[in-house]
């Protein structure tokens, strides 16, 4: 029979190599789901995880799709390594996006390096603003923010289509839902000649350097920390829980924000009612994939990327459901979340009695 | 002795059983019986070894020596199901109920094998209402009283017909006329031949109701009596201890007031808790003022206040003068009131945390270990090491999390990281508690010191022994109000044993 026997102390060895189990798992399963689905499954897997590796437009386009996918995660995983879920990331990505496009379209035909930077600022303005409502909610009434802030992104979303659908419109767009094409100042720079990389991929870089300091250097990632690992130790301590609600879902709704902004200036180029593509969604599985700690974001953020490209590849290549490659995203999670146990466990085998 | 019923069976009976926890033996040689029909009470302040027990003959501890004896027959439950299977009911002092669902769903998670619903409802009516416990089986919890809450675990109990019913305090939590009722039932159970094993510290409650009482004191059997037949002086005494340690002989010169507390109310934030009624109290420098009481009196909610963790009125609280009752817990460590809580991991200290992370906690502001917001790793870590040298701290090294020490060494940790800071005041609840005697007496010898390096100190304990030998004054709290402080070298067994019975009001009046 097998026993759960609880260690000592946290296994350090077994945090880092259950993330590489769980892809070991998700590998397996994956494995046994496009047999099902009558593919072959080796071609199947890949096509997934190797093939974007070895095509050079692939290969910047990991860049593409990690980038929003770290900036939104490190937000979130301040929040969740303190206890405050932010499940809406997804809302404020869309509302950042609104915003910074808002400014795109209000300064159209104005020329200027200005523009980009308070696009950005507008962005993270708005997704920290739509991050402010459940952690409002939350201090003062104790509402549940990872209810009001789920419900909080499809308001947004809807928000979205009524704004390209009303005055942010393009004039000249035949009555289409769609804003204006964002004009070149509007737009952000590409850093790899010939793809769509753009400097959103290095303001990622740049969050996963500072969140580090933050988080082992900072005070505040004390503060984080304690309070997720003991609460009444944190009050203890002197620090205020409703100030880290505010500080956690505001963090990670600017950072969402900004990730919006990027999308909607970079691959997009205007506002359109899907630009919402399930980034804030996915990151959550990055945030915990990660471990919450900016580096294994980094390297869960790659992942992930090239899961959704190769994804993507597979869907054209073999004619896989686009679905599939979800349930393939949600394994990762669920394998992470269950073999999570020997972090802080170890197993024994015992005769049966 | 009554440990025998009519027919000379006993009907549960412990031989010299025995409990040891790391750092402490909880159970020591502990015999008793108890007769069927009895009304048996166990008797002992908190820590004396009463939850250890019972939970040994519910089959939640394995005992490390000793046997249990049950109808004559060897009793070694493995687990609570067995107990049951045994004929043993046990309604716990904290429900393990789910709000959200009925009652009768609530009862028939608790049982080793429940009938249909509606089997159970009938049974469940029928029960209650023949201990004159009314109790619908279709409410959900969530919406009944605390009393009500209780019917439940009792009926729970009673629906597996027990031979022998474990009450851990049961009317802590029950209003004065709730309390009466259950008295009532438990009276009727008893003429049916059912054996209670009543745990209580209320000695007037157990002089009504038990026949028999076994007083336990440090975890060995410290007097057997029929309370029917003592005072509750007496029983208190027993409970205490009739010698108490002499006070060590100091020189003791009280300096300027560091911290006074006036008029202080607080009502209580939480279910269980208790409101703090009008304190007041004054801590001069080189005074330790020992704070005894049976817990659940308010030394937490004291603490807290004390510590910034709940505000009170800015005036309620002075350091030296300025008001501090608005403050939080960094702003009052800046201005020299330290504070070492009882519970050490998950609030003195955080569990997953190294010691060195754990120094940050409450140093880095005195201790100088975070600067404009950027943590200094080499200053903690050197701090935490001074904590280790100077306080023995048994560890591998400061790297290591904070629950990978043994409670004692925790415990020397969390006062060594206070009063390395130098506080003007420390407050200091359970110092020693579950800490062997070689590491509480380096905590005593550090308090001492400090008191006597100009500090105020107050201790909160359980432990009357300790609170003799280290305290200046003496003050006991009960029911969340606090008695007027006494010098040690002139107070009695007699004093203290009327004041933790609830007679703190009335002696602070007599005093004021």
């Amino acid at each position: 029979m097998l026993e759960l026997v609880a260690r000592k102390e946290a296994s350090r060895f077994m945090l880092w190599l259950t993330p590489a189990l769980a892809v070991v798992l998700t590998m397996l399963s994956g494995l046994a789901l496009f047999a099902l689905l009558g593919k072959d499954p080796f071609e199947a897997v890949r096509v997934i995880f190797v093939e974007p590796l070895l095509d050079p437009f692939s290969r910047t386009e990991l860049l593409v799709k990690g980038a929003p996918l770290v900036l939104i995660a490190i937000g979130l995983s301040f929040g969740f390594r303190a206890g405050i879920w932010n499940i809406g990331a997804e809302g404020q990505f869309t509302i950042g996006a609104l915003t910074a496009g808002a400014v795109a379209l209000a300064f159209w035909n104005v020329e200027g390096i200005w523009l980009l930077p308070l696009m950005a600022l507008a962005g993270a303005a708005g997704g920290a603003a739509w991050a402010m409502i459940p952690a409002w909610l939350r201090i003062r009434f104790n509402a549940n923010e990872i209810l009001v802030s789920l419900m909080l992104v499809y308001v947004a979303e809807l928000l979205l289509s009524a704004m390209v659908g009303g005055p942010l419109r393009d004039p000249d767009g035949f009555n289409f839902p769609e804003s204006r094409m964002f004009h070149d100042s509007a737009t952000l720079p590409i850093i790899i000649e010939g793809s769509r990389a753009h400097v959103g991929a290095l303001a990622a870089l740049g969050a996963v350097v500072i969140a580090y300091v933050l988080l082992h250097r900072h005070l505040f990632g004390f503060e984080v920390r304690l309070f997720g690992q003991a609460p009444r130790a944190a009050r203890f301590a002197g620090f205020r829980e409703a100030r880290l609600v505010a500080a956690c879902l505001g963090l990670s709704g600017a950072l969402a924000g900004l990730a919006g902004m990027f999308e909607a200036s970079g691959p997009v180029g205007q506002l359109v009612p899907a630009l919402p593509s399930g980034y804030g969604f996915t990151a959550i599985i990055v945030a915990f994939l990660g471990r919450l700690h900016p580096v294994g974001i980094l390297l869960a953020g790659a992942v992930m990327a090239l899961t959704y490209i190769g994804g993507e590849t597979a869907q054209m290549a073999m004619n896989l459901p686009a679905a599939a490659i979800n349930v393939f995203q949600g394994m990762l999670l669920f394998f992470l979340l269950g073999i999570d146990v020997l972090v802080n466990y170890r197993i024994r085998l015992r005769r049966a009695l | 002795m009554s440990e025998r019923s009519a027919n000379g069976q006993a009907l549960f009976e412990a031989k010299s059983l025995r409990k040891v926890f790391p750092g402490v033996v909880a159970n020591d040689d502990v015999s008793f019986a108890v007769g069927a029909g009895e009304v048996h009470a166990l008797l002992g302040e908190n820590g004396a070894g009463k939850s250890t027990l019972v939970k040994m003959i519910y089959g939640l501890l394995r005992p490390d020596g000793g046997e249990m004896r049950l109808r004559g027959a060897p009793y070694a439950p493995a687990r609570p199901g067995e107990a049951r299977a045994a004929g043993i009911g046990m309604v716990f002092q904290h429900f393990s109920l789910f709000e959200a669902l009925t009652v009768a769903e609530n009862v028939a998670l608790g049982m080793n094998d429940a009938p249909r619903a509606r089997a159970l409802d009938a049974r469940i009516r029928e029960v209650s209402e023949a201990y004159g416990l009314p109790l619908d089986p279709g409410r959900r919890v969530g919406e009944l009283s605390v009393g009500e809450r209780q019917r439940i675990e009792i009926v729970r109990a009673l629906l597996q017909a027990p031979r022998l019913l474990i009450m851990d305090e049961p009317t802590s939590v029950l209003t004065p006329s709730e309390a009466e009722t259950l008295f009532g039932t438990l009276r009727t159970l008893a003429e049916e031949g059912v054996s209670i094993l009543y745990i209580s510290h209320k000695l007037e409650e157990i002089r009504a109701l038990c026949s028999a009482a076994t007083i336990l004191r440090g975890g060995k059997v410290s007097g057997r009596c029929d309370p029917r037949a003592e005072t509750a002086r007496s029983l208190a005494e027993m409970m205490i201890g009739r010698a108490l340690a002499a006070p060590k002989a100091t020189d003791w010169k009280p300096g300027a007031a560091r911290l006074s507390v006036e008029k202080l109310t607080l009502p209580s934030a939480e279910p269980f808790g208790v409101t703090l009624r009008s304190l007041d109290l004054t801590l001069r420098a080189g005074d330790v003022l020992g704070v005894a009481g049976v817990a659940g009196n308010g030394q937490d909610e004291l603490v807290a206040a004390l510590s910034g963790e709940t505000r009170t009125r800015p005036e309620a609280i002075r350091l030296g003068g300025a008001p501090i009752g608005g403050l939080g817990p960094e702003a009052r460590r800046a201005l020299g009131l330290s504070v070492a809580p009882e519970e050490r991991l998950g609030h003195a200290a955080a569990p997953d945390m190294s010691l060195s992370e754990n120094t940050i906690l409450t140093a880095r502001g005195r201790a100088g270990l975070a600067s404009r917001g950027f943590l200094r790793k080499a200053a903690a870590e050197g701090f935490a090491n001074r904590i280790v040298t100077e306080f023995g701290v048994r560890t591998a090294g400061v790297s290591h999390a904070a629950r990978s020490l043994s409670g004692g060494n925790l415990q020397k940790f969390v006062v060594g990281r206070e009063i390395l800071q130098k506080p003007d005041v420390l407050i200091a609840a359970q110092p020693t508690w579950g800490v062997d005697a070689g590491a509480a007496e380096t905590i005593r010898g550090a308090i001492r010191s400090l008191a006597a390096g100009g500090a105020a100190v107050m201790v909160i304990s359980q432990d009357l022994d300790e609170l003799m030998e280290i305290s200046t004054l003496l003050s006991v709290i009960s029911e969340g109000r606090l008695s007027f402080p006494v010098p040690v070298a002139d107070i009695t067994v007699e004093q203290i044993a009327l004041l933790m019975g609830g007679g703190a009001r009335a002696e602070a009046d007599a005093d004021a």
